[in-house]
């Protein structure tokens, strides 16, 4: 078994690695958990300022 | 939301926030005269240090690493502090990536002009300022993987998978590519030679590229859009699936600067392939920053702010599909070497990195100093028009004057000898220059107005930092 072998094997791998990520992504399970983090942003309102002078 | 958790860490984020400006118009200032002294080459009365090798890496360094820098720092320190919903991990070892960085912009802008070099582009300070950029890029991965470590929210937001990968992939790159023997305290020799010094330095050129000037503002992105138009993100699992695909894909992009030279053939064609293949994640981001604006799209007519975030997304996608393009070996045997070059990437520096970091900045300012927004909006509009007026300007005379030289390059008579000396295709891009340094000058123009208008902003009011909510609503 030269290199070259294992150079292939890694692409393979990380192909089928990149693939697993886009299923898990779009598996149905993921989706609330998704939507609370893009949400999540959201939590802490920094579009007024509070006042509090520097301490 | 009561304030027992104490107050973010904003000090470093205003020092780096308005540093951002100020290194702006200093690295944009060096560059518009650069580009005068294309039509003026004795503009600078031939002083060395002034000439124009030595101040072309100056403004490289200056944009990317001092303005860009100064904002990725100001926006990743805000970003995962506010994310997170917790302080800043270790704040004097962020205090120290504050000093320390201007230090080396200060090393940077004295030693360029003396001829200080290795000659590797966007590497070319060095050894001893190399060692100091180690520091202060580990002390960065400390501040921030601590406070995403301590972080009270169950999920680390996407921007700062972005911030992560910026930090992380710059740091391997700075290490490989400035690997170097020194020889002197200001000379050293690189660790590499001939064909595999120049992949090396390319890999590390392309990389700078993709997790320096991308993967760090598409986390602004991800966090400045929502927050400007209202809405999250248009697709979360998108933006999950193009992280990974920007990743597995940039590392192999390289070879594209170095089409037909000793670099082995098949190495060129895979840097070509990849480059192809990277079209797909950088329309999906950005596809997921335009599109999250989807159903508000009236806010863009208002606010000038989302009128920067979003048009440095369209400049994006337009840099994006270009710069494959301009990977194909055919187009590149046009390209390579012309203004184009220079046209692609500033369609990716100005309108992408530099109005999405402009856009970012107006939003941190006001919040910074307990203000509900800029001195004057009516301005920020302003600045909008001009910077993209200017670039407009800029990327259409240098596509204009590559292409002409492209052309009249490759042109050869019936007998096989060339139809142009290099000095008539210098002659018919004189015209273009004048325009590129109208486009120069009108976005440099715009950094004036936001450096007035941050100092009318800041004037008088005390800097605040926001308390952190003591609840975590999950």
């Amino acid at each position: 078994m030269d290199i070259n072998d294992l150079r292939a094997a890694i692409t393979v791998v990380s192909f089928l690695t990149f693939i697993g990520v886009v299923l898990w992504a779009y598996s149905g399970r993921r989706k609330e958990g998704f939507d609370r983090a893009a949400r999540s942003v959201f939590e802490e309102r920094d579009d007024v300022h509070h006042g509090n002078a520097k301490r | 939301m009561s304030a027992t958790g104490g107050t973010y860490n904003y000090t470093v984020v205003r020092q780096f926030a308005v540093m951002t400006v100020i290194w702006g118009i200093v690295g944009m200032l060096v560059g518009v005269i650069v580009a005068a002294q294309f039509i003026w080459p004795d503009l600078t009365f031939g002083v060395p240090w002034l000439s124009f090798g030595r101040l072309r890496p100056l403004h490289t360094n200056a944009v990317i690493f001092a303005f860009g820098g100064s904002a990725l720092f100001a926006t990743s320190y805000y970003v995962v502090q506010r994310t997170c919903q917790t302080r800043l991990f270790a704040g004097g070892l962020a205090a120290f990536t504050f000093w320390g960085w201007q230090l080396v912009i200060v090393l940077a802008a004295i030693t360029l002009p003396l001829g200080i070099t290795t000659s590797k582009e966007y590497a070319e300070l060095e050894w001893p300022i190399d060692v100091l950029i180690t520091f202060v890029w580990v002390a960065y991965a400390i501040v921030f993987f601590g406070t995403l470590w301590k972080r009270k929210t169950p999920h680390i937001y996407v921007a700062n998978w972005f911030f992560g990968a910026f930090i992380l992939t710059v740091a391997i790159l700075h290490l490989v590519n400035s690997a170097a023997i020194p020889v002197t305290l200001w000379k050293s020799y690189s660790a590499y030679a001939g064909a595999q010094d120049a992949m090396v330095q390319w890999w590390y050129g392309h990389n700078a590229v993709g997790f320096f000037l991308t993967a760090g503002f598409l986390g602004m992105m991800y966090y400045f859009v929502p927050k400007q138009a209202g809405r999250p993100v248009y697709s979360y699992r998108l933006s999950v699936v193009h992280f990974w695909a920007l990743i597995f894909t940039y590392m192999w992009a390289g070879p594209h600067h170095l089409h037909y030279t000793a670099l082995p053939d098949w190495t060129q064609s895979l840097g070509m392939v990849f480059s192809l293949i990277l079209l797909a994640p950088s329309w999906g981001g950005m596809i997921n920053g335009i599109m999250t604006l989807s159903g508000a799209w009236y806010k863009l007519r208002e606010d000038p702010i989302l009128k920067f975030l979003i048009v440095s997304l369209s400049f994006y996608g337009m840099s994006t599909f270009e710069g494959p393009m301009m990977s194909v070996k055919t187009v590149n045997a046009l390209s390579h070497y012309t203004d184009w070059t220079i046209g692609h990437v500033h369609s990716g520096a100005l309108g992408w990195v530099g109005m999405i970091s402009i856009g970012s900045i107006y939003y941190l300012l006001p919040r910074l100093f307990g203000q509900t927004q800029m001195y004057s909006m009516r301005l920020v509009t302003a600045h909008f028009w001009i910077a993209t007026i200017g670039i407009v300007l800029y990327i259409a005379a240098m596509w204009i004057a590559g292409v002409t030289q492209g052309l009249m390059w490759r042109a050869v008579n019936a007998d096989g000898t060339l139809t142009y000396t290099f000095v008539e295709s210098t002659k018919a891009s004189m015209p273009f220059f004048y325009i590129r340094l109208l486009g120069g000058t009108l976005y440099l123009t715009g950094m004036l107005l936001m450096a007035y208008n941050m100092m009318k902003t800041i004037a008088g009011h005390k800097a605040v930092d926001a308390p952190i909510p003591a609840a975590v609503h999950a």
